[in-house]
Parts: C-alpha cells; structure tokens; sequence
C-alpha cells in the first residue's frame, strides 16, 4: 500500500460530514477540523469502517477554549488522521467514545481530571492519575493552574485499599 | 538485643526496594548487582520480599502525592534501626521534576535517609559502595 | 464466594508501580481492576516549561528502560513541526542506537519472565549477556543507560570507526546466545506448559483495546510503525515483522525472542552501510506549528505530539507510552485463568523490569495475600510440572 494519505477516505469525510474542514501537513500526516457535536460520528466511521486505532487523544488549552485532538492512525498507510475540535471553557462537554472503544476509557479519565473536560456517556469518569487528596476541581493543564496549588495540604497516613 | 540485630544488619544486610515514582532505571542498576557481574549475595547482601524482613531500605525515585502515604507506610513497617539508602539523584533534590505539581519530595522532609547515592543512575560499583558507606557509619 | 487478591503498589511484576485488584472465585480470576498513578510526575507540564533542547534529557527520564525511545519519538515530532531533514550519518546512529536498545529491553524481559516461573537460571544468564551491551552504551556515549544520543536535527554524538569492531562483535556473542535462550525456551516442555494458552488476547480484543508492539504482535495483529511509517534507516535496510496468531503468552515470548535476530540484522545492515558526514542539521528556531512524532519502541509505538508557538518553549507537548495502551487489556487477558497464572499474565504486557519483591501486605478479612505468594503459586505450578515430565 502506497504510504501517504488516502484520498478517497477524505472525500468520504468531505461527502459526509460537510462541516469538517481538512488540511494536509505532511503526506503522513492530516488534520481534519469538525465540530463537536460531529465527532462520535466520525471517530466511529474512522474506527469501525476505515480500521483505524484510536492512538491517543491531546487535551490543549487554548486562550479561547479547550481543543482536543483525537490521533487516529490508519496503520497500513501509516497515516495519522487527526480530529480536532474546540469546545468552549464555560461549557466543556464532549460525547464520550468509550461506548464503542475501550481503549479511549483511560484516555477521557487522563483528560478529565488534568484539564476538566467532561465526557458525557464515559462509564466511569473518575481521576486516573492523580492522587485521592488531590482536589476535583483543580485541573494541571489548564492556563489558570497556578504554582501556589502546589502547597495543599497532604495526607501522612493515608491507610487506602 | 539491640546488639544482635545490629551484628546482622552489618554482617548481612537485608535489603528491601523501593520505588516512590522513578524511572526505573535506579531499579535496574540495583538488580544488575544482584546479577553475575557484581553479584552482591557473596557479600551477604540479599533483597527480601517484605519490609518486616528489612534491615535497610533501597529508595530510589522522586516522592509523588499518590506514593508518599505508601512509602511512609512501607518505612513503618520495618524493624527499627532500619537504615534509609536513596538510590539516585531524584532523591537528592527532585532532580528536573522539581517544577511539577504532583511532586512532594525532596526525601528529608519526611523520612530520614542515611546515605545518598546521587548519580543519573549511580553506577553498580556506586550503588555497593554507597551501601558499604552507610554500613560503615553503625 | 468472591475475593480480593490485591496486588501492588510495590510489586515485582510492573515496570512501574501500579495497583491491581484481582476479583477471584476459588481459584479462577473473574475480574480486574486497575489503580494507576503511582508513577505520575506531570511531564507534559514540565516540558511546557523547558525549552526543546532541554525536553531530551527530560522526556528520556520517563523510562529507564526505554530511555532512548522517548527522545526518539520527540525529536521526530519537533522536525516534522519545523520539517526538518536529518543528515543520513544522524539517521543511521539513531536507528542503530534504537536497536540496541530493543535487544537489551527484549533480554530484560526474557530474564524476568524466567523468574516469573522459577527459572532463575535464565534470568541470571539472560542478564549476564546484558552487561556488555551496556558496556558498548558506555563506550559511545558516556553512560550506561539515559544515553542522551537523540537531539532535533540529528544525533549528538557520532559513533567512531574503531568503535564498529566492538558492536560487531557484541553481536555474534548476542546471536549466538540467544540461539542458545530460544531453543532452551522452545524445547523445554515445561515452559510450553506453562506458557500455552495461557492469557490469550484475541485480535478482536487487541484491536478494541488499541494494543501495541509484541503484544499486538503476538495476537496476529501486524503492526509496526518502523515498517508502516518508515523513519531515519528502517526503509533502507531489510528486515522482517514478526507476527504470531495465538495470541497467548508463548506467542509473545516468541515474538520477542526472534525480534532480537531481526535486530541484530538491522544494526548489522547499518554498520555496514554507514554514510559519512555531518551527524547534525543546523536548527534555528521552530516554526509555529504542530508535529507527531511516532517511534516502535520495545514496548510498541510511543507517541508524541508537539505544538509550538514560535517561542523556545513548546505551548503542549504530549505524550503516550505503549504500556498505556497494553496496561488495560490486561483485564481480559487475565480472566478465566487460575491465580498461579495471573502473575505471568500481568507481566507478559511487558514487566520490563522487576525481582526485588516490592510488595506491600494487604489484608483481606482473614486472608493475606502478597506479591511474593503469587510468585510462590506460580513456582510451585512450575515445579509441579516439571515433576510430571520428570525434568
């Protein structure tokens, strides 16, 4: 198989989603721009009829909301197809995948604890990483994450599980 | 009877490892001198399975909120005296995580520790001797 | 009646400190869950307060044991941000550092999986034959792991032509001995025993699940990023993808066994080929921009993604580990299976390193359970076996 992108599986995106937008970086690597309420549709259509692998998804906070991106590669031409859509800080929800995807679970937990996005649908939305003390509505990765958190109080004895 | 357990720890320490958030490598150096090369049980060093057993404890690793209360919990544990030997530079001072916000170390703050072994990871030969130190000091 | 086996935070079986809970029913296990976050030390918000020189040294630290896979995949996410061209000298050195590295990451694994069993004669062998791939570490690059070679635009230290004879000769030592490691674990009918459909991970399960490298491998699952998105000198030697059906234990050790041949091919095929010239390509600044970096590490593919801002500092940089990924499948690899096997299950995603027994006791109404009685089950399975085929 040729190792660039596949054409035709972007004119199907084009075809049926119209308000995605795409832009090619590199042969190898795409990103298409969607809106949010588009992309459990398209991740499925990526995931269940292109055979693509949910890799990872990146929460970013930018100044005028929260994208994230979801890297689907599509292994036999090495393509990393890439949603991403924004979705606002007063309201951050986003369908969540883990319904038809496994392997996104651990990934919506990582992001909602880190940047405080909301999966609605996630069967178990509960803190991954971060420790029992931590405090739920302090995100790490967000702009207004500040050092002076730092110094919160912590447990000595933790007697857990 | 003190006595006698210190005679042991000194004829034969006990280790017991411990890996607060490290990278792993600490971890594999301290199994590499178990292996052919150094073979450090000739010296009667031996790694034990649980920390009531332990005469001294191998800390590598930087202290995270999550493993803090565990660690804590594993140096309760222990029969005192236990010496404390923090295997590597992230015990020392945080090493490049210092900035990060789920980091609660450095190790003095919360448990005492005998002997640093700084090093990124410390070499075998590092490792043994920073061992023969901390015996050196009893 | 069910139980709870708990294993871990502190336990010999994964690379890092991880929580398990083992649902059990007599003797079968029923369910799992898992409790990450031991480990956590907030990388992606220290990187995004260094600058993209300094980021190496960091991300290298994620892992010892992958320490040059890291850096690897960053590097490679900067220069496709800044489309950077590496210098085919800079190339060949990465690739071949990669390699090495898989061989001794593939030998760790080999040896703990030995002392899984109650092998611990392979586990002392396998790591002697260890030793001097470190030693060749040392020779180029100044320590024995967190090598440091990876660098955007190239490589940071050049591999001298006096060195070649060495590598060359670590490696027919390497060929030789894992010769001898593979028939030893392919004739010895305890270890088919022991290893044969045990854990199995069906393709369905392992493509639901998003697993990498050997353990996708094993379950028929062919994918390899060094041969799906060709980098630096993988498309320019010949070698060949390693992929076994079975989907159990056995299939994984296989896989990881003969992908060291394949190594060993490789390095040789680039030592031989060695380009001359600069190792490095000059780089100014990095463009405003975003860049994946995706590099096959021992473990599978790790993944890496930078967005830069045009300042020296990278505005995200995200990471994902393979283990991330094969961690979770653990849950239905594990179910069905009796406890003695459940240790071996768990660490055939990857232990990559462990033996000293760190384990903490945990309670569980009147029975204890620790680490060090799972891996006295599975011994004594072990020993039970060999009794019965009289070895």
């Amino acid at each position: 198989m040729k190792k660039e992108y596949s054409q035709e599986i972007l004119d199907e995106i084009g075809a049926k989603f119209p308000h995605a937008s795409v832009k090619i970086h590199a042969p190898r690597r795409t990103y298409i721009n969607i809106p949010r309420d588009e992309v459990y549709d398209l991740a499925k259509f990526l995931f269940a009829e292109k055979e693509c692998r949910l890799s990872i998804t990146t929460g970013t906070d930018k100044r005028d909301g929260i994208e994230i991106l979801y890297h689907f590669s599509h292994d036999p031409s090495g393509t990393y197809y890439n949603i991403k859509t924004l979705v606002p800080k007063d309201d951050p929800k986003v369908r969540s995948l883990a319904d038809f995807l496994p392997a996104a679970n651990w990934i919506e937990r990582e992001i909602h604890e880190l940047l405080g996005v909301d999966f609605t649908g996630h069967p178990n939305l509960v803190p991954l990483l971060t420790a029992e003390t931590w405090p739920a509505d302090l995100h790490p990765l967000r702009r207004d994450y500040a050092d002076e958190h730092k110094e919160f109080k912590i447990e000595k004895t933790g007697r857990d599980q | 009877m003190a006595n006698a357990k210190l005679w042991g720890l000194k004829k034969s320490p006990w280790v017991f490892h411990v890996a607060a958030a490290s990278c792993n490598n600490c971890d594999i150096e301290i199994l590499d001198v178990l292996t052919p090369r150094w073979d450090v049980e000739r010296f009667g060093i031996v790694l034990v399975g649980s920390p009531r057993h332990a005469d001294a404890l191998l800390i590598t690793g930087v202290l995270n909120r999550k493993s803090l209360p565990r660690v804590l919990r594993v140096y309760e544990q222990t029969s005192k005296p236990c010496l404390v030997i923090g295997v590597g530079t992230c015990t020392c001072d945080n090493h490049m995580f210092a900035p990060s916000y789920n980091v609660v170390g450095p190790y003095d703050k919360h448990i005492p520790v005998d002997v640093y072994i700084p090093g990124c990871p410390p070499k075998p030969e590092a490792i043994i001797s920073g061992v023969v130190k901390a015996l050196k000091r009893l | 009646m069910k139980r709870i086996v708990p294993i871990g935070p502190y336990h010999p079986l994964q690379e890092e400190p991880e929580f398990f809970k083992l649902i059990v029913e007599g003797e079968k296990v029923v369910d799992l869950e898992i409790n990450i976050g031991y480990n956590h030390r907030g990388h992606e918000f220290i990187a995004q307060k260094m600058t993209y020189d300094q980021i190496p040294f960091l991300v290298e630290r994620i892992c010892g044991i992958c320490s040059d896979s890291h850096p690897y995949a960053y590097v490679m996410a900067v220069e496709d941000a800044a489309r950077i061209e590496v210098p085919p000298r800079g190339q060949y050195i990465r690739t071949i550092i990669g390699e090495l590295e898989r061989i001794h990451s593939h030998y760790l694994w080999v040896g703990l999986a030995g002392h899984f069993i109650g092998y611990n004669t392979v586990w002392m062998w396998v790591w002697r034959y260890r030793e001097p791939l470190l030693d060749i570490f040392e020779l180029i690059m100044g320590n024995r792991n967190h090598y440091a070679i990876n660098k955007v635009g190239g490589a940071r230290r050049d591999i001298l032509p006096e060195h070649y004879e060495k590598i060359e000769k670590y490696l027919d030592l390497v060929e030789e001995k894992t010769t001898m490691f593979t028939k030893a674990v392919l004739d010895d009918p305890v270890i088919h025993a022991r290893l044969e459909n045990v854990g199995i991970l069906s393709k369905e399960d392992a493509i639901a699940y998003g697993v990498l490298g050997p353990t996708a491998r094993g379950s028929g699952y062919a994918i390899d990023v060094r041969k799906d998105d060709p980098y630096d000198a993988y498309d320019k030697v010949d070698w060949d993808m390693i992929v076994f059906e079975e989907g159990d234990i056995f299939a994984k050790a296989k896989v990881r066994l003969l992908e060291c041949y394949e190594s060993i091919k490789i390095v040789r095929q680039c030592l031989r080929d060695m380009p001359d010239g600069p190792i490095e390509a000059r780089v100014d600044e990095i463009p405003p921009g975003e860049g994946i970096g995706r590099h096959e590490a021992p473990r599978g593919e790790v993944f890496h993604y930078v967005r830069s801002d045009g300042s020296n500092m990278p505005a995200r940089h995200k990471i994902r580990a393979p283990s991330y990924m094969n961690i979770p499948s653990n849950v239905v690899a594990v179910k069905g299976y009796s406890i003695a096997d459940a240790a071996l299950v768990l660490a055939a995603v990857d232990p990559c390193y462990c033996c000293t027994e760190r384990t903490v006791v945990f309670e569980d109404g009147k029975k204890k359970f620790t680490g060090n009685d799972l891996l006295r089950l599975s011994r004594q399975k072990t020993e039970k076996l060999r009794r019965r085929y009289g070895r």
